[in-house]
């Protein structure tokens, strides 16, 4: 019987690790001076440095390091005064010189720590999560292998080769391991890699794109039995693409191992590959013998050794943290914590930060935010943000609090704008949305309504107020849905003398 | 056909009095190169029209009245082991046999900008790995003053141009003595600045921490002009030295060394040095205390170790700065049939276009990078690197520059250890004390041996970022020794090529 995973947590105790690869956005790359911009024409974005050409020298590019930095202090390591580079060698094809540069047992940031919050059935807890190291490393080309079934190396008919990402600063950022999240372990490496993503861009160091490959985590688990204190064997999965994806190859791993343990089978320390579909990870090539880099230190670069008082400059640059930054914007929005938890999830707060900072009002920015442009964006399956931006979002929320448009008309906007006729003003203009706000014109489809309908009205003149609701909608239908409706039901009441 | 017997400064002299223009003086030497050449083989490749272009150029800026560098329009032999653009470099290897890299090396740009004349490319062992120019993939270099005999290595090309008459000046690279030996046993003058002086950029990497450029030619004063145009800071060049040049031309013209303390290194002569090697560097330093300077003996222990260490670090760099030549993006590519991955076809590349000795070195390196092993071997040696530091550290106390004969023999014959790989190593256990240390050397010729008439070596090392003071001493040593013969050795070598 196959165990599920509420019985392997009973049993198991996971411990996780967990690294983050990071391209950095600097303008140029690790080591020479071409262009990191991501999309180019294949080999248009190289030079001797980077092809690794014969006679061709390294030179480290200085806001790397600075970035390094930034990371470091941002994740409360130490930057060490003295760190080097080394060569990591094997031989592959997209990795021009045959070996990689990278820094090994001299890194420039080491032991800091991230804490995570999670909701657990004990409410709010936090996991801290400890950091061993975060080094640099240059970033290989990428192959591309044509024919054969599996886009992979074996079986393909040629390969093709692009060294455009050759040379791109690399951060790698590694974890300590992380006993100690039971059940949580999956929600644990979600939230360390989501809190990680914000704070790599809040600090403006990276792109942090998954889909793109400028954040790539391999996360590591393994499980012991319960109150054994004795580690078990890890798995490495490697290149998980997105932040749900961590979470569920975590958890279907901790499946997979604790069936193992469970039919007495060994767990293989090796690397796997994440499946999208199934949730289940693939066993990756298997290796006989572990690879042996033989690394040394690169003597093609001298140590890295940043002043004290520039580290103190740095530090003085940093941006608040993103959670604390929740913490205030919530305090100042008095939003719920469940609301600001779906704000969060849905990848939207900097955005509605974004249309608030344009005068909107954050409860209204949250709400078309969350509810008709993340509803639309939903049906045609891409992100909110590509669909309208906060400057658009903020001009609609101000037309309805001037009461030109009604919240009925607004969404008519907000189709037009999301269809690409053009910005608020020019889809109002052009399908003619604007409010009937001239209450003569009111008046006299109310009058018509009445006249229409004069039973209604008289039971609405006897005080049956909820009456009243049949010739409202009858005068929003002559106006075509661009009547204020409480404007309308002020003048009905009004001229049935009910009002006041 | 006069001019090619002359110094560097000379032709420079006559280029500026205008008695011969830049692309005459090319043409001398291009002449020379074909009479000789057949023989000697210290050229893999000419490029008389960008040489002819250079020198055109020359003249047309020297008409102009333009201000030009001292060594604007004098021709020159490059190792080819620097990237040149556009122009074969093979590093006397298969591996690279059609590579014409797309961008100038930093020497290359320095030499061009100051209107030297690049002749061409010059015979080395492959990637640098020799003390013979043997091992060339495109055949031996044979030494001028006896063409049964090798000419040094690696750079025996450079050497044997020079010794031959086919350049004035030349340049080299220097990772265990590929300079200084070849220097030694053709009667020339090479020098191998302190690390970082000279940039390495463009420098095909054989042992990235201990590789140097440098200049050779037939006289000291010629060796400190190429070096005052070559040496210099280059942003390119993590490892180049953010420091003014010292004024090696004005050092090499002092012609005084009164005062200075000279020390014998006591490991670096005695057993294991030729009689007659021994004999002239001995005479050489009477000479030296009769301009005054003051004789010492230091120790340097730890000298002993200097080879074994060499020969762990120097294979270890190799092996992973080789690894590049793996038929991928450019140089030889063998297997690519459609039959084999691309695995197979870099295994076979490397199988076919590196030599003997290469392989050995890629073995030996790899090995002593390996997990398990990198302890033992590598970081011993490097442990070793610290005691030699340490050793020149103690001697520089007590002596101003330190002096050895450059290599235990004069030039042996070709093909007479080939097959033994130690005794071809045991030639370079003087000058790679100072590749170890990082400091700069000087080889410049004492005389012929007694016993075959050959070349001798004398070395001078200086302090890092010292380099005047060898040429200091090696001016002044050269002049006594000048006076002494009547004349410079070189008007003793033999004549070459058919009448
Ligand atoms: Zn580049």
């Amino acid at each position: 019987m196959a165990l599920k995973y509420d019985d392997v947590v009973a049993k198991y105790e996971p411990t996780l690790g967990l690294e983050v690869h990071v391209e950095l956005n600097t303008n140029t790359k690790m080591f020479c001076g071409c262009s990191t911009e991501f999309g180019a024409e294949p080999n248009t974005q190289t030079c001797p440095v980077c092809l690794g050409l014969p006679g061709s020298l390294p030179v480290v590019n200085e806001v790397a390091i600075e970035s390094a930095i930034k990371i470091g202090l941002a994740l409360n390591c130490s930057i060490a005064p003295f760190s080097r580079f080394a060569r990591k060698n094997y031989f592959y094809p997209d990795m021009p010189k045959d070996y990689q540069i990278s820094q090994y047992d001299e890194p420039i940031c080491v032991n800091g720590y991230l804490d995570v919050e999670i909701d657990t059935d004990e409410g709010v807890k936090v996991f801290r999560v400890e950091i061993e190291r975060v080094h640099m490393e240059e970033d290989t080309g990428k192959s591309l292998h044509v024919g054969g079934a599996t886009g992979r190396i074996h079986g393909a008919e040629y390969s093709l080769l692009d060294y455009n990402r050759a040379g791109i600063p690399l951060m790698e950022i590694v974890t300590k391991m992380v006993p100690g999240t039971g059940k949580y372990a999956p929600q644990v490496a979600r939230a360390y890699v989501t809190e990680l993503r914000d704070i790599l861009r809040s600090l403006g160091v990276s792109d942090v794109k998954m889909e793109q490959g400028s954040l790539r985590c391999d996360a590591n688990v393994s499980l012991s039995p319960m109150g054994s204190g004795k580690l078990g064997t890890r798995s490495e999965t490697k290149n998980v693409n997105s932040l749900r994806s961590v979470e569920r190859a975590i958890h279907g791993e901790m499946i997979r191992q604790g069936n193992r343990l469970e039919n007495g089978e060994r767990i293989i320390q090796e690397t796997r590959h994440f499946l999208e579909e199934s949730g289940e990870t693939r066993p990756g090539r298997s290796k006989e013998t572990a690879e042996d880099y033989r690394y040394f230190q690169e003597p093609d670069l001298v140590p890295v050794a940043p002043d004290a008082g520039w580290i103190e400059e740095i530090r003085k640059t940093l941006p608040e943290k993103p959670s604390i930054h929740r913490k205030r914007l919530q305090e100042q929005w008095s939003v719920p914590d469940k609301e600001m938890a779906a704000m969060v999830n849905a990848e939207l707060l900097d955005t509605v930060e974004a249309t608030v900072n344009l005068g909107a009002d954050p409860t209204k920015a949250r709400s078309w935010w969350l509810g008709e442009v993340s509803r639309l964006a939903n049906e045609k399956d891409v992100a909110p943000t590509e669909l309208m931006t906060p400057a658009q979002v903020a001009e609609i929320i101000a037309l309805i609090a001037a009461g030109e448009l009604t919240d009925k008309l607004a969404r008519h906007v907000v189709e037009g704008v999301v269809n690409g006729e053009g910005t608020p003003a020019q889809v109002i203009e052009k399908r003619g949305l604007k409010v009937v706000s001239d209450d003569s014109a009111l008046m006299s489809a109310i009058e018509a309504a009445i006249a229409a309908q004069p039973d209604t009205a008289e039971r609405v003149r006897s005080g049956n107020i909820p009456a009243a609701g049949a010739l409202i909608g009858a005068v929003m239908k002559a106006t075509g849905g661009q009547a204020d409706a409480a404007r309308v039901r002020e003048l009905l009441l009004n001229h049935l003398g009910q009002g006041n | 056909m006069t001019n090619i017997f002359k110094s560097a400064q000379e032709m420079s002299s006559a280029l500026v009095a205008k008695e011969v223009s830049a692309v005459d003086l090319a043409n001398e030497h291009f002449d020379r190169i074909e009479k000789v050449d057949g023989d000697v083989h210290a050229f893999l490749h000419l490029d008389k029209e960008g040489a002819l272009a250079q020198a055109r150029d020359v003249d047309a800026k020297r008409a102009a009245g333009e201000k030009l560098s001292p060594l604007a329009g004098v021709p020159l032999a490059l190792k080819d082991v620097l990237t040149q653009k556009g122009i074969p470099t093979t590093c006397g290897s298969k591996m690279l046999e059609n590579w014409r890299p797309p961008y100038d090396s930093t020497v290359v740009t320095r030499l061009k900008a100051a209107g030297v004349v690049i002749l061409g490319k010059t015979n080395m062992d492959e990637f640098a790995m020799g003390s013979s120019t043997e091992n060339s993939a495109y055949g031996p270099t044979h030494n001028p003053w006896d063409l049964s005999r090798i000419p040094g290595g690696s750079g025996g090309g450079s050497s044997a141009a020079l010794a031959a008459f086919e350049a004035p000046l030349a340049i080299g690279t220097d990772t265990g003595g590929s300079i200084r030996q070849p220097a030694a046993v053709t009667g020339t003058v090479g020098v191998k600045p302190t690390y970082g002086a000279v940039s390495r950029y463009g420098l095909v990497a054989f042992s990235s921490s201990l590789d140097q450029a440098g200049p050779c030619a037939r006289t000291v004063l010629d060796t400190a002009l190429l070096h005052e145009v070559i040496a210099g800071h280059d942003p390119k060049d993590s490892s180049s030295i953010n420091a003014p040049v010292p004024s090696v031309v004005a050092a090499a013209k002092k012609l005084d060394v009164k005062g200075m303390k000279i020390g014998v290194i006591k490991e670096l002569g005695g057993d294991g040095f030729q009689k007659g090697v021994s004999e002239r560097f001995n005479e050489a330093l009477e000479e030296l205390v009769k301009a005054g300077a003051e004789i010492v003996e230091v120790s340097c222990p730890n000298f002993e170790y200097a080879l074994a260490a060499y020969y762990l670090i120097a294979p270890s760099e190799a092996s992973s700065n080789l690894a590049r030549f793996d038929s991928m993006r450019y140089g030889l590519r063998v297997g690519d049939d459609g039959s084999h991955g691309a695995e197979e076809v870099m295994s076979l590349t490397r199988q076919a276009g590196f030599g003997k000795e290469v392989k050995r070195r890629i073995i030996l390196g790899t090995y002593a990078l390996s997990s398990g092993y990198y302890d033992a071997y590598y970081g011993s040696a490097q442990k070793v690197r610290t005691l030699i530091m340490r050793d020149y550290e103690a001697a520089f106390a007590k002596a101003d520059v330190l002096v050895s004969p450059t290599a235990p023999t004069t030039a042996f014959k070709i093909g007479e250890k080939a097959d033994d790989p130690v005794a071809m190593y045991l030639n370079d256990i003087a000058t790679i004390p100072v590749n170890m240390a990082g400091i700069g050397g000087m080889s410049l010729p004492c005389g012929l041996a007694s016993e075959d008439n050959l070349p001798v070596g004398f070395q001078i090392m200086t302090p890092a970022m010292k380099d005047d003071l060898m040429y200091q001493v090696g001016g002044t040593l050269e002049a006594a020794l000048n006076s002494k013969w009547g004349s410079p050795l070189m008007s003793q070598a033999p004549a070459l090529g058919a009448k």
